[in-house]
């Protein structure tokens, strides 16, 4: 029974059992369908909740652990816990969670029973990525997770759903298969070392094994993730997916999804193989920062409004790789900072389209024009959203990413200056679409009659804006329990001891002058 | 910590805060236009009021001591990186408190009969109060950061006043020029500060308020980058950045065409407030560029340039408000100059006197636009003395003082610059300044005597503007006229206790001064001589080739497309999108390998066609193979 008693067990195992109880209400009951799914996303949001109140935010310990044996023969056991890092991943997961299926309401008109199911099931997935703390375990999380949003891709998506379902499907698989084999060979090498089967992952961390060996495994675990990051040039699976996706499937495949790809960076690929992490770091930087720069200037030239904001994560997730490869504590915690608030503005910015696409059935942005006229409260709502994307100082954007562009600059000078780029091409592209979109002339008859947002739209939308405000004024609370649990990854990296000296870093490339 | 602690700034700040979430969320539906309007000018008095209690409080202590400091709470803090939002009040940032809190509230006052009968009316003054409440933080910010967050967060506004009728593209258009324009400086700025903060960071040095970077400032002359010192290039840096909301050479294109937006707005913040910004920063931050000679340098000869071509630019325009847009641009080109020449205070008290009839010279241009029902070419006014007698006397007590006549406040602030720039060492930039200072002369007059003196030439009738905006421009016209005398030592002893003030000139001070007051003078007799119709012809008709390129502003707005847009959106179009991510990668790479894996098993299932006797073939021609290798 402690599976269900421990909080951040049942946290995993609610939504998988919610998404079972579906099937209890009959098929025809659309509203109590609804009723259901909300009420369900909402008490596991409340659960999630206390996890932040019970989360004590100086230990870097894995808090809420649960270790339970599943296949001792094999080390292997069903075994969860949070640090700082997980625990905002697994509230951004269940905070986004209500929100989409308050978006999904009037849009899934298609079995909406395997739909609100597969969303839950898709929820326990996500979650159990972040909690687990067995290999094996985070393994099966990280697979039965595809198979909801595959449907969610491929059932209720656009026209071209199947292409992109597949290509979604396939692409991270490949990834997958390569991280599977990655895994074995550790465990077979932990136990060749010690004598014992385990999957426990702080058990694993720094094990004995050869640098070339460190060097492939971190290559398998890197790529894997590299997938779902997406980090250039792994990311044209992404364009496709969210162009395709309903609304809800993008709010979360962006939200939440993409952040599973850096997680695993975080938690496994760099604590396990360090040597190998601290050679392929500034390589890693390095993508990130191209991601920046290619993905802001792709952007630019969308005119899908669903991939102008895809190729847009391409660039906000170049940063966060950045902070995270540069093992600097204001770095590492500004990238998790970041991964919050990319999931907070850019699934905003989905459902923003969302709305739009439910009254239009278009993405196209020449198709829009002088918004504000007919729909001042989205207009309104999109505008600060924009800005929270490109980084305005004062929303949750920026507190991001200043702390990423200062903390890389001590450790990467140079990446860090480009990266800078991204402040200005972010506002290029993003201006320019809100400006086609909600500024000029009323061109097109169709939009004179479109009606401002409703109050489910505003129910949705208004818990994003308040959040997007109070981490921009306040974000340490967001902080502090991070902070522990980088400092923690920042040893495991081996990087330097903490406070790190970035003096070595900076006088490169000048010389002393006295 | 040093300084008194006083917890009174941060209702300097909240109160035009609470004016623009009153008028941003309750405007349309509960206020309407009149309470609005009243809310929103109510606020920026509040605002006023506090800041100058507190400026009072400042006068009360011992000129070494002048600081306050309110501390509100940690803003950001990981690692080793910790930022408070901290405010600071000190006689550099009362000035300046004082200027944008005054002339603000004068303009709000205004705005409320120039914006009369507007659909966006309550949007409008949320807009205005939300610049103030960023203006206010970016002044009283006690460390770069919370600096930034001002800088910024005016140039949103900026952005959404200009592009405040955004029915029209153009409008919209010209917002967000200014934004991205803006951002191109921000990042400069970023950079001058990651660079700063990671040299003290390296040296252990955490804390990020201006007192602990004063006290540090030493350490960055042990860096330097290919042979510049650090110094210098975080000054350079944080310049550009100026030179983006200040609107310098190179990113000033921005300004002319914020001339978009409402005129109470391009006088409250594209002349009298933001652009000046950046002159503020670099008073600001003197103890870096102290440290950064060459730096200095740079903010001379760009301001010198930058004042010069604006002002031959500003002789030949058209519209009134570009004409002193470009104005603009040519005395913050002035107020750069004095900072390069490290006089701050002469800088600053530019800033003011400019604030000042700036501001007047442009609320006088929205009277007359507002007095024509829109027109805003000058070549269809004229004669407006007769209609609106106020104005016309408002706008000439604006029009003398930025001429330079001697005894208004435009004169003191800028012969103390051409003097300071001349103590510098500079001879050739005097001289720039001192033609400048004529070209000024020239170009206001020509605006003065086109728009009311001369005959009508344009057809329907003018009005006089209501009280509500002609009494704001009274009290700028009477700063704009008693204010550089009333300023002038007040200022200097209040800015630094160590001035002393000299009495009199001495000899060449005054030769410089009469060189100057020269120039102002052949300026406005030449522009009175050179309006009347024929001799205008007959110049434009002289010099065809020149008036053409000073009209089309020297094309740099098409050299900036050709050279920067063009480029930049082919290669986001043509080669990374179209080329490298459609092409390369998804299309070869990925689809690739797909297409590659599916032609392949097509290939491999021929083999699988269930005709015995080709598997026995192919069984056969194994065995014999491995028969083969084993031999």
């Amino acid at each position: 029974m402690e599976l269900l008693t421990n909080p951040l067990s049942l946290t995993v195992l609610l939504p998988a059992l919610a998404g079972l109880g579906i099937f209890a209400i009959p098929r025809g009951n659309a509203a109590a369908l609804k009723g259901y799914a909300l009420a369900a996303s909402l008490v596991i949001f409340a659960l999630s909740l206390r996890l932040w109140a019970g989360f004590n935010p100086d230990l870097a310990a894995m808090q809420f652990a649960l270790d339970k044996p599943w296949l001792p023969s094999f080390g292997i056991s069903y075994s969860v816990g949070l640090d700082g890092i997980s625990l905002l991943m697994v509230l951004l997961t269940t905070f986004l969670m209500p929100v989409s299926v308050l978006a999904s309401f009037n849009y899934i008109k298609e079995s909406p029973r395997a739909y609100y199911a597969a969303l839950l099931f898709l929820e326990a997935g996500m979650v159990g990525v972040f909690a687990a703390a067995d290999l094996f375990v985070f393994f099966l999380f990280w697979e039965a997770m595809l198979i909801p949003m595959y449907f969610l891709i491929g059932v209720w998506g656009g026209p071209r759903r199947v292409y992109a379902a597949l290509k979604f499907f396939i692409y991270t698989m490949a990834g997958s298969v390569l991280m599977f084999a990655a895994i074995l060979w550790v465990a077979a090498a932990h136990h060749t070392a010690t004598g014992a089967w385990t999957f426990n992952i702080p058990a694993l961390y720094a094990g004995a094994l050869t640098v070339q060996a460190q060097f492939w495994l971190f290559a398998a675990f890197a790529l894997a993730f590299a997938v779902k990051v997406p980090l250039f040039p792994f990311h044209t699976w992404l364009p496709d997916a969210h162009v395709e996706a309903p609304t809800a499937g993008s709010v979360l495949l962006a939200g939440v999804l993409l952040k599973m790809g850096v997680y695993g960076y975080l938690r496994l690929a760099v604590p396990m193989f360090p040597q190998a992490a601290q050679t392929f770091a500034p390589w890693l930087a390095g993508l990130g920062v191209v991601g920046v720069i290619y993905g802001s200037l792709v952007a630019w030239s969308q005119r899908d409004m669903k991939k102008m904001v895809a190729y847009s994560s391409v660039a906000h997730l170049g940063t966060v790789m950045l902070g995270v490869m540069a093992f600097e504590p204001a770095a590492v915690a500004g990238a998790v900072l970041q991964m919050v608030n990319h999931g907070l503005s850019t699934g905003a910015l989905f459902l923003l389209v969302g709305v739009l696409y439910e009254r239009r059935h278009t993405r196209l942005i020449e198709d829009y024009g002088g918004l504000a006229k007919v729909m001042p409260g989205f207009a309104a709502v999109f505008m600060i959203v924009t800005l929270s994307s490109v980084g305005l100082p004062g929303l949750n954007g920026f507190i991001g990413e200043v702390l990423v562009l200062f903390g890389s600059f001590r450790v990467y000078p140079w990446l860090a200056g480009a990266a800078v780029a991204g402040v200005i091409l972010s506002a290029v592209y993003m201006l320019g679409m809100y400006q086609q979109v909600v500024f000029g002339p009323l061109r097109h008859t169709e939009n004179k009659i479109l009606r401002d947002l409703d109050l489910r739209e505003w129910l949705y939308l208004l818990p994003l804006l308040v959040f997007i405000v109070l981490i921009g004024v306040r974000p340490n609370p967001f902080l502090r329990p991070v902070l522990p649990a980088v400092n923690a990854y920042i040893t495991l990296s081996g990087a330097r001891p903490a406070p790190p000296s970035p003096a070595v870093n900076i006088a490169v490339g000048g010389e002393e002058r006295k | 910590m040093e300084g008194n602690y006083y917890p009174l700034l941060k209702w300097i700040l909240a109160a035009p805060l609470a004016g623009f979430l009153l008028n941003g969320f309750f405007g349309k539906k509960f206020l309407g236009e009149k309470a609005g309007g009243i809310a929103g000018s109510l606020a920026i008095l509040v605002s006023f009021i506090f800041a100058a209690l507190s400026f009072s409080d400042l006068l009360n202590l011992p000129p070494e001591n002048r600081l306050l400091r309110d501390t509100l709470f940690n803003w950001i803090s990981a690692g080793t990186f910790t930022v408070d939002a901290a405010f600071r009040f000190d006689p550099l940032s009362a000035v300046m408190a004082l200027i944008v809190t005054g002339v603000s509230f004068l303009i709000h006052v205004y705005s409320t009969g120039y914006m009369k009968g507007d659909a966006g009316y309550n949007r409008y003054f949320a807009y205005l109060n939300l610049f103030v409440f960023f203006m206010l933080t970016l002044v009283l910010a006690d460390n770069p950061l919370v600096m930034f967050v001002g800088w910024e967060g005016v140039g949103l506004c900026s952005y959404l006043l200009i592009g405040f009728w955004y029915e029209d593209p153009e409008k919209a258009t010209a917002g967000k020029k200014a934004f991205i324009t803006n951002r191109v400086g921000d990042a400069g700025f970023l950079l001058g500060l990651m660079l700063l903060s990671g040299i003290l960071a390296a040296n252990n040095v955490i804390g990020m308020d201006f007192e602990t970077l004063k006290a540090s400032a030493s350490l960055l002359s042990g860096y330097s980058f290919f042979g510049v010192g650090a110094a210098t290039l975080i000054c350079l840096l944080l310049f550009f950045g100026a030179t983006g909301k200040s609107a310098q050479f190179p990113l000033y294109v921005w300004l002319p065409d914020a001339m978009a937006g409402p005129t109470p707005v391009s006088a409250l913040i594209h002349a009298a407030t933001m652009v000046t910004a950046g002159v503020y920063m670099l008073a600001r931050l003197s103890f870096l560029y102290e440290l950064a000679p060459r730096a200095l340098e740079v903010v001379l000869l760009v301001g010198c340039f930058t004042a010069f071509f604006a002002a031959v630019i500003g002789l030949v325009q058209k519209d009134i408000k570009k004409v002193l847009a470009y104005s603009t641009v040519s005395q913050l080109g002035y107020m750069f100059m004095a900072a390069g020449a490290g006089a701050y205070a002469a800088s600053v008290f530019h800033l003011a006197t400019h604030a000042f009839f700036k501001a007047l010279l442009f609320l006088g241009a929205g009277s007359v636009i507002h007095g024509m029902s829109g027109e805003q070419d000058l070549s269809k006014m004229g004669g407006l003395k007769k209609e609106m007698p106020v104005t016309f006397l408002l706008v000439a007590a604006g029009w003398l003082a930025i001429a330079g006549v001697p005894g208004l406040s435009g004169f003191y602030s800028k012969d103390l610059i051409l003097e300071k720039v001349f103590e510098h060492g500079g001879g050739f930039v005097w001289g720039v300044g001192v033609l400048t200072a004529g070209l000024t002369a020239f170009y206001t007059t020509r605006l003065f005597v086109l728009a009311f003196l001369r005959s009508k030439r344009g057809h329907g009738h003018a009005h006089e503007s209501p009280l509500s905006m002609t009494l704001p421009m009274a009290a700028l016209a009477l700063l704009a006229v008693g204010g550089g005398f009333f300023l002038k030592e007040r200022l200097f002893v209040f800015l630094d206790p160590s001035f002393v003030p000299v009495h009199g000139h001495t000899p060449q001070a005054l030769r410089l001064m009469m060189v100057s007051v020269a120039a102002g003078v052949s300026g406005i007799v030449t522009a009175f001589f050179l309006t009347l119709p024929g001799p205008a012809a007959a110049m434009k008709a002289a010099l065809p080739r020149a008036h053409a390129l000073a009209f089309n502003k020297f094309y740099v707005d098409e050299l900036y497309a050709l050279l920067l847009l063009k480029p930049l959106r082919y290669a986001a179009d043509k080669v990374l999108y179209a080329l490298v991510d459609a092409g390369l990668i998804d299309g070869l790479l990925v689809n690739g390998a797909a297409k590659a894996s599916y032609s392949a098993g097509k290939a491999l299932a021929r083999a699988q066609n269930g005709r015995l006797d080709i598997y026995a073939l192919i069984f056969a021609l194994g065995v014999a193979a491995m028969l083969l290798w084993i031999i």
